[in-house]
């Protein structure tokens, strides 16, 4: 069972310009003809898609190398240019260094001493990190000081060059071609390229002016085969098939001794197409284009852009063995488990490898076959050849697998497979999570972890991938897992936790008076998961804080305050206590079992690890659930009623509040409103209206409560699970101010909102005060208001998401080398310091207690054992 | 008993960061055994050691994704009214964005000027009068055009110009700095303003407009300044931010007057004023729009923008074009120039950072793809 393992690892990459030798050194074929075809449909010898340059038909092998489709990689062609033209990438460069060197020597227009000094000053140029800045500075040096109208070393008389956009040169209005160009650009000696930072060992400027061009390999542009049995070539193709035919008639013509000028205008379509093969969005140039008058897609917009081989192929890849579908909750299973249809499973694969002990299983797996669950459906034998499994090969595969073969067999409960929802905003959006295979075609999650995905069920999809190596699994489960999410390392809080029902249901469970018969008690334990009932007290009636109780850890102490704490202090059940692991005292809610405070399950968490802080959750979490199975939950419309007296007590606070908007606006315009330091007296008014019409919005809030009878949906609401006094007071009592742009509703007609309002009227109601309640209903023009805030919303997230996303991205990609290095230290990728220690105590906030280290928890838990 | 703490501080004082021990001492009750007090710093010590963060974690990344996330749930609502009279300032997501840009220029500097001792209210209005920038608009009464000798008559206000403490001259004088080619001169409570040439009727209408904008008097720049009662004293806080001429008044408490204006911090105080400037700014937004962040993500924010010596925006003039490697440069923005820049000074990418050896199919040199196992290679015979 020996391998041969061989790693290539690249060291490093060095970039720099090709000349004609390099190029006609790594091409195998030189291309002297545009067409592509012969009559059979062979690729032409010496065409552009000479087989030498690779192949992409089926059956075909590479002349170059002798591979097949798939296997060969390509290799490059080249055409020799008649005449010499430029590289339009480079047209900056090749102007900067004409205009700093001389016509006749091509030396720098320096003198010596000048030279010596702009070394000297190579100092201060090293901290300009980016050549490109170096090469400004030089440039103004140079500018600044070379001698003007003659050349200090030959004496030659200098003239102007200007650059005629796209890619002609002019010096006295006088064309210079290529050719001469060229020549100029050649005699530049290499030291003078070094202080323009060009490195003239790897980069040449003549090379600028191309004599020779690669042709890229034909895997790099591929035909596509039309259903009419049509080729239709890539559009690199098309424009190098312009640039061969021009370039032949070209070579005729010059042959032939045509005129001067037939040649120079072949000569500029010449540099035309190659301009247009380089960069097709030349500003100055009108873009080559299909016969249908679409743009060619060609070189640089290949690269460039998010759609761009940089971002799109190489900083992204694409995987197999992933699933995406719709999710669905389903509180059964674990919070680090994920519901996977059996289909998927079927199609998913894990690679096994043979050993004395699995081979008896997984040999049962190969004799399945690929449609039956569990199965395989490959084998993989010792020297990398794979075999599909199917009911003919079956047999014989059978007899040849031993021990150092691999089977890839049907995803199973228990693997370990990433789960993932966009937009991957941060490390938990991309979890570990264990399979079970269900019936049903949708993804399944525990809503536990819906926070830490952001998902809901709406429609909401997520993927799926299958690790394939041992190492990829060991790394998912040790660093990605559920239960090592928990802790944020945002805040140091909790991610994962109970919500909605769960909530709702612990809530109720854990009241004072809460009493449930022993038989049901140990009905709802078996259903969440419990096995073990010793810790029930054997009694007629248990207490929902007994049966809360069992679940957790038997040696735990906890005291904590929980929701009710801030409006009743005195209350006893306002404070959690848990002594030895029993609920003593205290209704369970939000601020110990839910998401991002969770301080029962962060205690847990850290005392007793990741392990049992996901077992509690989870049986916590169905417990809540069972309960409210029990007595039922409902919320209905008249959880909203009103007691008349409260009715009454809105509608005077509203009314009063109208009256005294209307006395600020009188008192506005007979100018006894006091203007408040730093506005005038209109944004004072304003301001205050907003003031009293707020103030009435609470205070009828608070009313609303007050007067609304205990209800299911008010229990939601204490305990957190959904909900806030705001919802309810907009339900029953009124809906308020609505607000466009921050300010009161003004946009509309002429100095009014809409139509039925008087002209000028800036009362409450004309300007988007809301008194009705959504269950009265709305007027007309309240509806409106609504409305207009609700666009206004929507706009605010449609703008916004691009904005912070782009501000990730800049953030993500600044900052994604930054690593803690084995001394503690906070280095980038080149080993320079940006920390000596990070975040200035070395403290990792995901294990830390809110980014703190509690050190009173600490003191006292010693002092008190 | 003390002495006895004082060795346990001096013991851990390199173990543990001051925070936690000056924690410890305040959390230990009195009357503790000694015996106790180093369980207890040792507990704590361990407890320390087990929080810290493993070489190989990529926090660049937790701190990115710790701002980018939140970031997303933010108002875009540019401006704020912070209480009822402060003065207009951009929060949210616009403020974040600009801070973590390096912007030179923000789109509202504000100033909190602190004053030295406590002033009465009275005091408070005049020197906020004297920080303010005046155009002649407020000192105008009336004006008016002689056609005949084609000058400009500006008539002030006398009552508002001893209200500032100023005299004719001096502002005919600073007239004369701003429009050149011009004549000022004074006369009673008037100025007279004339072409040094013949100057025609129309370029004098232009000018009697431009003239009512005129600088007189204030920092300019400040174009708003508000007292606010901060818990006992007043506080003055301005539109319009400029160090060096709010610190030449005397009243002003230059230990704690500051700027929202990162750069301008930079050159005034620099570069670790303006990373703290980066760090309490950031932190303000966060507060302000409710979004919960621990402050190491900040920090290391901060000291990514200012770890070259100068503030620098995070985009791709700032920190990415700083960056050695040129693929990852490639992989931002402006692909084509960079690489066109790389082959010209022929550069080598040593594939040291993340991104790039993604682009080629490598482990990436952070978490667990930093550790290398070294081991002898024994040649087997064939």
């Amino acid at each position: 069972m020996e391998e041969q393992i061989t790693y290539k690892k690249i060291d490093s990459i060095t970039f720099g310009l090709m000349g004609p030798k390099i190029i006609k050194d790594m091409s195998s074929a030189k291309i002297v003809t545009p067409e592509l075809y012969d009559k059979e449909g062979y690729p032409v010898d010496g065409g552009l898609m000479d087989v030498r340059l690779g192949v992409i038909d089926p059956g075909l092998k590479c002349k170059t190398c002798g591979l097949k489709l798939k296997e060969c990689p390509g290799h490059f062609g080249y055409i020799e240019m008649a005449r010499p033209v430029m590289h339009i990438k480079f047209i900056d460069v090749v102007l900067d260094l004409l205009r700093i060197t001389c016509n006749k020597c091509s030396r720098i227009l320096l003198s010596d001493e000048k030279i010596l000094e702009l070394e000297n000053d190579y100092e201060r140029l090293i901290q300009f990190q980016d050549d490109t800045d170096k090469r400004k500075y030089v440039k103004q040096f140079i500018a600044k000081e070379r001698s003007l109208s003659k050349c200090p070393h030959c004496q030659a008389k200098q003239e102007k060059i200007k650059l005629e956009k796209p890619s002609t040169f002019l010096e006295n209005d006088k064309r210079i071609n290529p050719v001469e160009i060229r020549a100029r650009l050649e005699r530049i000696p290499n030291d003078d390229l070094k202080l323009m930072g060009i490195n003239g060992v790897v980069a040449r400027p003549e090379w600028m002016v191309l004599t020779v061009l690669p042709i890229p390999p034909v895997t790099m542009r591929p035909s596509i085969t039309l259903e009419s049995g049509e080729r239709s070539e890539d559009d690199l193709t098309h424009k190098l098939g312009d640039i061969v035919r021009i370039n032949q008639r070209l070579f005729e013509n010059i042959n032939a001794g045509a005129p001067e000028i037939i040649i120079e205008d072949l000569w500029d379509l010449l540099q035309y197409h190659v301009t247009t093969f380089f960069d097709n969005e030349v500003s100055q140039l009108p873009p080559a284009r299909h016969r249908s008058g679409q743009p060619l897609k060609t070189l640089t917009s290949r690269i460039k852009f998010k759609e761009g081989r940089i971002r799109h192929n190489l900083a992204g890849k694409r995987t197999n063995f992933s699933a995406r579908t719709v999710i669905g909750p389903d509180p059964r299973l674990e919070i680090n488990e994920v519901g996977v249809p059996r289909v998927f499973a079927m199609k998913l694969t894990v690679p096994e490898r043979i050993t004395e002990w699995n081979e008896k299983y997984l040999r049962e797996y190969v004799e399945k076959g690929p449609d039956t669950y569990p199965g395989a459906t490959y084998i993989v034998r010792p020297d990398g050849r794979r075999k599909r499994i199917t009911d003919e090969t079956k047999e014989q595969l059978l007899e040849e697998i031993q021990p150092g073969f691999i089977v890839e067999r049907h995803l199973m409960d228990g693997d370990v497979v990433l789960f993932n929802r966009q937009p991957s905003l941060h490390k938990m959006s991309m979890m570990c999570h264990r399979v079970r295979v269900l019936d049903g075609l949708t993804l399944r999650l525990n809503p536990a972890v819906c926070t830490p995905y952001n998902a809901d069920f709406d429609g909401d999809e997520m993927n799926l991938h299958v690790p394939q190596t041992e190492e990829a699994r060991a790394e998912a489960e040790i660093l990605m897992e559920v239960q090592t999410q928990i802790i944020s390392p945002k805040i140091g809080l909790s991610v994962i936790g109970g919500s909605q029902d769960a909530l709702s249901g612990n809530y109720l469970l854990t009241q004072k008076d809460y009493k449930l018969p022993y038989d049901v008690a140990i009905d709802i334990l078996m259903r969440i998961g419990v096995e073990e009932f010793s810790r029930l007290p054997k009694k007629k009636e248990v207490t929902g804080k007994e049966l809360f109780s069992v679940l957790l850890p038997e040696d735990l102490n906890f005291k904590s305050p929980n929701k009710l704490y801030k409006t009743e202090p005195e209350n006893p059940e306002s404070v959690v206590i848990i002594k030895k692991g029993v609920l003593v005292q205290g209704i369970m809610d939000k601020s110990n079992l839910g998401e991002g405070s969770g301080l029962l399950l962060r205690q847990i968490y850290k005392l007793y690890g990741p392990k049992k802080a996901v077992l509690f959750l989870g049986r916590m979490y169905r417990l809540g659930i069972e309960v409210l199975f029990i007595d039922g939950f409902t919320a209905s419309i008249s959880d909203t009623d009103l007691t008349e007296d409260g009715s009454k007590e809105i509608k005077s606070v509203i009314d009063k509040a109208e009256k005294d908007v209307l006395k600020l606006i009188k008192q506005f315009h007979e100018g006894k409103l006091e203007a408040l330091p730093g506005r005038n007296e209109d944004e004072t008014l304003e301001l205050k209206i907003i003031q009293i019409l707020n103030k009435a919005r609470n205070e009828a809030g608070d009313i609303a409560i007050e007067n609304t009878p205990h209800s299911n949906s008010i229990d939601m609401l204490k305990s957190g699970a959904r909900g806030n006094i705001m919802n309810i007071a907009q339900m029953s009592a009124l809906v308020g101010q609505q607000a466009v742009h921050g300010t009161r509703v003004v946009k509309g007609y002429t100095n009014r909102t809409l139509s039925c309002f008087q002209d000028g009227d800036r009362s409450a109601l004309a300007r988007g005060f809301i008194r009705s309640s959504f269950k009265s209903g709305m007027k007309p023009y309240e509806t409106f208001f609504m409305a207009m805030t609700g666009r206004d919303a929507l706009m605010d997230t449609a703008l916004r998401t691009p904005k912070s996303g782009y501000l990730y991205r800049r953030l993500a990609n600044a900052m994604q080398d930054l690593k803690i290095d084995y001394d503690f230290t906070v280095r980038d990728a080149s080993g320079k310091i940006v920390q000596f220690k990070y975040g200035e105590d070395g403290v990792d906030v995901a294990k830390s207690e809110g980014g703190k280290i509690n050190v009173k928890r600490i003191v006292s838990d010693i002092l008190e054992n | 008993m003390v002495i006895m703490m004082e060795k346990l501080i001096e013991k851990y004082s390199n173990k543990l960061p001051r925070k936690l021990i000056d924690g410890l001492i305040e959390a230990i009750p009195k009357g503790t055994t000694p015996k106790k007090q180093e369980q207890l710093f040792q507990a704590v010590y361990d407890e320390y050691s087990n929080s810290l963060a493993e070489p190989g974690q990529c926090v660049g990344i937790i701190a990115s994704e710790s701002i980018g996330e939140p970031s997303t749930q933010m108002t875009l609502n540019t401006f704020h009214l912070a209480g009822v009279a402060e003065v207009n300032i951009t929060t949210g997501l616009p403020r974040l964005i600009e801070i973590l840009d390096g912007r030179k220029s923000i789109s509202t500097a504000s100033m909190e000027i602190y004053f030295n001792q406590n002033y009465d209210e009275k005091e408070i209005i005049k020197y906020a009068s004297k920080i303010k920038e005046t155009s002649l608009r407020t000192f105008l009464k009336e004006m008016d055009i002689d056609i005949s000798t084609n000058t400009l008559k500006v008539v002030l206000a006398e009552d508002k110009i001893d209200e500032f403490d100023l005299d004719l001259k001096s502002i005919a004088k600073n007239f004369e700095k701003y429009l050149k080619g011009y004549k000022v001169r004074t006369e009673e409570n008037y100025l007279l303003i004339k072409h040094n040439k013949e100057g025609n009727l129309n370029e004098l209408y232009k000018l009697k407009e431009k003239v009512k904008d005129l600088y007189v008097h204030g920092i300019k720049g400040i174009t708003q300044v508000v007292p606010v009662k901060k818990e006992d004293e007043y506080v003055l806080v301005t539109a319009g931010s400029n160090y060096k001429e709010v610190f030449k008044f005397d009243f002003v408490d230059k230990e704690r007057t500051v700027s929202n204006d990162v750069f301008e911090t930079e050159g005034m105080f620099g570069l670790e004023a303006a990373r703290n400037l980066i760090i309490n700014q950031i932190i303000a937004v966060l507060e302000e729009q409710g979004v919960p962040l621990d402050i190491r993500h900040i920090i290391l924010v901060a000291d990514t923008m200012s770890m070259s010596g100068e503030v620098l925006g995070i985009n791709r003039y700032g920190i990415v074009k700083e960056k050695p490697s040129v693929l990852a440069r490639i992989s931002f923005e402006t692909p084509l120039k960079h690489l066109i820049s790389a082959a010209l000074s022929g550069e080598v990418d040593n594939l040291n950072s993340v991104i790039e050896n993604v682009m080629v199919n490598q482990p990436i040199p952070v978490g667990t793809g930093l550790p290398h196992l070294i081991t002898k290679v024994v040649q087997t015979k064939k």
